[in-house]
């Protein structure tokens, strides 16, 4: 596949996840900081994100897997997986969390342990959409586009 | 991107970041990177390090802080900032979306409280309400 054409399909990818909601206009902020000057602005971002969230969900699961639930824990994990989710654009990941902070005030465990599977479930989707989209900008890069 | 490189905004400003996550501070940077080379940033990783910097001399004119942190949060460090008589405008942006969640922060000496995430706009509207004359 040329240049042109793989820069077509990023175009129809990234229109696809802000259409579906997996992303939204936070990313397009994060988008326009990059220039010559930082040209992997946006991957180092979004590696942090990944890493901070993937450290998150193994506290949260810790956390709603003891005898008597913290649940302060586990609202402040999911209060900072909020703030970076919304930072960087991650609009399901930040609507689960918003979801989840009720039950925890609720102090309903049940609730609480199926947004983390929904939460796990979101992340993971969403990590994958955007090493996909990663993949083909360093496609195009090869192409020489 | 928006504007020139050079100077969007008039004005100098000294702005500090203090968030406790890495991704949040190096995107808080580049936004206020963004608006050109008359805004001078410093980040830190929580409330403790900020007072030390303002203890050490250091003078900012905005202060952007994170409220849940680790060693000092940014309702303590904001406390303890206003009792050194630090003048800075500070403006706590937080993932915070309740009244109850953000009225200790704000009363801990706040000049203005936004929810995450911030943004262009978000920093325009600071450095318009509170520019500084000369």
């Amino acid at each position: 596949m040329d240049a042109l054409q793989l820069k077509r399909q990023l175009i129809t990818f990234t229109e696809l996840l802000f259409r579906e909601g997996f992303l939204d206009e936070q990313f397009h902020q994060l988008q326009q900081l990059q220039d010559e000057k930082n040209p992997n602005f946006v991957v180092e971002v979004v590696s942090l994100f990944f890493e901070d969230s993937e450290r998150l969900l193994n506290e949260l699961a810790k956390a709603l897997d003891q005898q008597n639930v913290d649940y302060k824990k586990v609202d402040a994990h999911v209060h900072q997986l909020k703030g970076s989710s919304s930072s960087i654009g991650a609009q399901r990941v930040q609507r689960v969390c918003i979801v989840f902070r009720n039950y925890c005030n609720e102090k309903n465990v049940e609730g609480c342990l199926k947004c983390l599977q929904q939460l796990k479930h979101e992340y993971a989707i969403v990590k994958t959409k955007l090493e996909a989209l990663f993949s083909l900008e360093q496609q195009i890069l090869a192409a020489g586009g | 991107m928006e504007g020139s490189k050079s100077s969007i905004i008039e004005k100098k400003f000294n702005v500090l970041i203090v968030d406790d996550a890495p991704g949040i501070r190096m995107m808080h940077n580049a936004l206020l990177k963004s608006f050109g080379s008359n805004v001078e940033t410093q980040v830190a990783e929580n409330g403790k390090v900020a007072v030390d910097l303002c203890n050490s001399g250091k003078y900012f004119d905005i202060i952007f802080i994170d409220k849940h942190m680790p060693i000092m949060d940014g309702v303590q460090a904001t406390r303890k900032l206003r009792e050194m008589g630090v003048a800075s405008v500070i403006v706590g942006i937080t993932s915070c979306d309740t009244d109850d969640e953000v009225k200790p922060f704000v009363e801990a000496g706040l000049n203005e409280c936004f929810e995450k995430p911030l943004t262009r706009e978000k920093i325009k509207f600071v450095f318009e309400k509170f520019h500084k004359d000369g």
